[in-house]
């Protein structure tokens, strides 16, 4: 395709791909993107919450040009039993203002600009290309074979940004070249509903432009363990789901089915009544964490992002592990560059950088969680139960004297989850995740 | 389509905007492990129900026009009976919010 090698070629124009992108073209690399889609962003979905930090380290002030939708202001969690809720939430005036903490995004809309930016800085962007293998020389990745005519692409480091599946870090040997066991993975669908903004910013009661994130647990997921979110963008909600696919298989439930129980429960259908569907989208969440993490680094190849298992399921992260693990890719690709050395040895220096980052750390410090997910769904379900149980015996008048009824709250509260299993629980949950 | 109303996942799928190439990116393997397949998981785990069991065919069919391209499916097939390839450069699933 191009007869020239070039000093990095990234495949994927995701969140991990353009910020090794950037890093690299501003770092006065030659810098290919190979993007299977159309244009960055038609093959990429999330729910999706953008955090502020890590772009802004990439961009200053992106929020004043990039297409983000709204600045989350207020935060919900949702714990359902059967029609009923109990509410938590987090409103902050500082969330609402300059440089904000959180953004609702669409990633169609979202994607392209952040390609733009790489572009801007000297990366060739190369869309409608699917990679399909990595080519090697003596063990040596040089580069990849594309489905194009001609289409081999040579660099000297290949850097991994191919999304959930990731074909090419297991074709580079960085992983088994098998599927992940299912209790490493998430399947989320979401729909985009079309709704006037001022009728959102009436029925979440928001003003200039400030938006909300509610994430639901328990009953409304149908006993897979996962949760449900509902954001608001400037003209739109984004409303979906994303549950382990082991739970999935178990209970044969079809995750579009679950939408619709969502979409119909009594305190979701007012908020989107009215609205006009845009668009019905679905992706896979690789959530297997530590323990499932690939090899972070090869001769001449480097993973990030989704392909590389970064997600944070407890603090609903992704896509900013990805930018910063693309960030320090790009920056221990420039290192290997001034070294001309292009070893697993030289590349090894990602893998520090990451150490070094909030990205493993995290990632480290939470390496039960998915584990404990992946067995103890049910408390998922169990617990905002027993939350529900509790606040409408508490706000129920029933003439009961107040005594008997806390002794009755405590006995049904023990006969939900006998106290054994109450300690054993609490003991594993804060074993994941502190 | 209105959020209220009650649609097919089929319908829903007519909202996406696909560029679909002449061939298939998804197969079966080998039609006669799913007949013997107890759980049938593909036509249940798939958000785009791509795979439908057909009794009177005895086999899977194969929807791939309606692939989103998650990959559930090749996770999901306890028999690895799924050849999944992401479509060609620009063809496929073409989100327009995502």
């Amino acid at each position: 395709m191009a007869e020239e090698k070039f000093d990095a070629c990234v495949v994927g124009a995701g969140p991990a791909g353009i910020a090794a992108a950037l890093t690299l073209a501003r770092g006065g690399a030659d810098v290919i993107v190979l993007e299977r889609g159309s244009a960055p962003g038609t093959k990429n979905v999330m729910g999706g919450i953008l955090y502020r930090k890590m772009l802004q380290d990439l961009v200053p002030d992106f929020w004043k040009e990039a297409p983000i939708e709204r600045p989350i202001a207020e935060e919900q969690a949702w714990l359902t039993s059967g029609e009923n809720v109990v509410k938590l939430g987090f409103r902050s005036e500082a969330f609402a203002k300059e440089p904000y903490n959180s953004f609702s995004v669409l990633r169609a809309r979202f994607d392209p600009w952040f390609a733009q930016q790489a572009e801007k800085a000297g990366a060739m962007l190369i869309n409608e290309t699917t990679v399909l293998d990595v080519i090697k020389e003596d063990g040596q990745v040089v580069g990849v074979r594309t489905d194009r005519k001609e289409g081999d692409v040579y660099a000297d480091v290949v850097i991994a940004g191919d999304g959930a599946i990731s074909w090419l870090s297991k074709k580079a040997g960085l992983q088994p070249d098998r599927p992940f066991p299912a209790e490493h993975l998430v399947v989320g669908c979401k729909e985009v509903i079309e709704l006037p903004r001022e009728v959102i910013e009436q029925r979440f009661n928001l003003k200039d432009n400030a938006g909300m994130s509610i994430e639901l647990f328990g009953d409304v997921l149908r006993g897979n363990a996962g949760y449900a979110f509902l954001y608001t963008n400037k003209e739109s909600l984004s409303l979906g789901l994303g549950v382990m696919l082991n739970d999935l298989m178990r209970t044969k439930q079809k995750p579009y089915e679950l939408l619709d129980v969502l979409k119909a429960h009594p305190a979701v259908a007012p908020l989107i009544k009215d609205g006009e569907v845009r668009e019905y989208a679905a992706k896979m969440i690789p959530e297997g964490g530590y323990p499932a993490l690939p090899h972070l680094y090869g001769p001449g190849i480097l993973v990030a992002g989704d392909a590389a298992m970064m997600t944070n399921a407890a603090h609903r992260e992704g896509s900013n592990l990805a930018m910063e693990a693309g960030k320090l890719a790009g920056r221990a690709v420039l290192e290997a560059k001034a070294r001309r050395d292009f070893s697993a040895a030289s590349l090894a220096r990602y893998e520090k950088l990451l150490e070094q980052s909030f990205v493993l750390k995290d990632l480290r410090r939470y390496r039960k969680l998915p584990h404990f997910i992946a067995r103890s769904g049910e408390m998922l379900t169990v617990y905002p139960a027993m939350a529900n149980m509790l606040a409408e015996r508490f706000l129920t008048v029933s003439g009961m004297p107040k005594g008997e009824e806390q002794l009755a709250m405590l006995k049904e509260m023990l006969r939900m989850r006998p106290l054994p299993r109450l300690i054993g629980d609490t003991w594993r949950a804060l074993r994941a995740m502190l | 389509m209105k959020a209220d109303e009650k649609v097919t996942v089929e319908e829903k799928l007519g909202l996406v905007r696909f560029k679909h190439g002449k061939e298939s990116h998804l197969s079966v393997i080998a039609e006669d492990v799913c007949v013997r397949c107890e759980g049938k998981w593909c036509t249940t785990i798939c958000p785009a129900h791509v795979y439908e069991w057909s009794p009177e065919q005895n086999k899977v069919i194969v929807n791939w026009e309606n692939c989103l391209e998650t990959g559930a499916c090749i996770t999901g097939c306890p028999y690895a009976n799924i050849q999944f390839q992401y479509p060609k450069g620009g063809k496929g699933v073409e989100f327009r919010y995502g």
